[in-house]
């Protein structure tokens, strides 16, 4: 039979089997795996970003070593690739793409938007980002820098957005509210309703 | 190993033209000149880990491209900041 007309489902157990005989990956290593990536999501992010915006140890700490930043928010990064961290700031807008596949930094963020692995989206981020931007309701301004990241080999890069005004005072957990997928891949800016 | 602020070239090369590859460089910066922004570390070289090739540990950088440079009529505060490794560059 050619191997690319065969079922799915046996391919994947005939591969599992594989990883086990040749003590690649136990069945319990992969559950764990699984179980890992399926509890990754924007909110871990937006913890990570809430405490930078409160605790300027945290916030340096995040933007020297992502990886470690991850870790202390008890996010398990042991075998993936290292995060790092880019701070959007009042003269520069970070944008995150892929132009090669799908790198995303799941550890952080979760799965992906479905339209982050498009040829749309990985085309325009690098040919027209500011026009693409605006079709998601983010304007840069035209004096603003905008750094379009392509995230190419070995590391996993998400955005620190600017803390917005009127949030003065806020908690934590309030701040962390305020923060959504996209603005941790520069899409969009946190906003207060 | 290079130094934050080297001025950069991507190679001109098209391995795709010579047969099966991996490759972690773009087509669009191929040929074009950056600037070394900083060391991110070293790692195995994609292009010979794909094939099971003996290891070869390469230095990755963050190199950073004016968009002017790359495409027409771009915005003049646009950048594009991508991970190379040093196989991939040459003095510029």
């Amino acid at each position: 039979m050619n191997i690319l007309e065969a079922p799915s489902e046996k391919l994947l157990a005939g591969i599992r089997k594989l990883l086990a005989e040749k003590n690649i990956a136990t069945e319990a290593e992969i559950a764990e795996r699984i179980r890992i990536t399926d509890e990754a999501s924007p909110a871990r992010g937006a913890a990570m970003v809430a405490r930078a915006w409160t605790d300027p140890d945290y916030k340096a700490l995040m933007l020297r070593d992502g990886t470690l930043a991850a870790e202390a928010m008890g996010v398990p990064m042991r075998g993936l690739p290292p995060l790092g961290v880019l701070e959007n700031t009042a003269e520069l807008h970070n944008l995150v793409v892929c132009t090669l596949c799908s790198c995303y930094p799941r550890a952080v963020l979760g799965y992906p938007p479905f339209w982050f692995k498009s040829a749309a989206y990985r085309a325009r981020a690098v040919r027209d980002p500011r026009a693409m931007l605006v079709e998601f309701g983010t304007t840069i301004p035209d004096d603003m820098k905008l750094e379009v990241v392509d995230s190419t080999a070995d590391y996993r890069w998400m955005v620190l957005p600017r803390r917005p005004a009127g949030t003065e005072g806020w908690s934590a957990e309030q701040l962390a509210a305020l923060v959504h997928e996209g603005d941790m891949i520069g899409i969009t800016v946190p906003r207060v309703k | 190993m290079l130094a934050s602020g080297t001025p950069v070239r991507v190679k001109l090369d098209w391995p795709e033209t010579r047969g099966p590859c991996h490759i972690r460089t773009p087509h669009y910066l191929r040929g074009h000149q950056g600037v070394v922004v900083r060391h991110l570390g070293d790692f195995p070289n994609p292009e010979a880990l794909a094939f099971r090739r003996p290891e070869q540990i390469l230095p990755l950088y963050h190199v950073r491209f004016p968009m002017a440079g790359l495409w027409p009529d771009q915005h003049g505060n646009n950048t594009v900041l991508v991970e190379l490794y040093e196989s991939w560059l040459e003095a510029a």
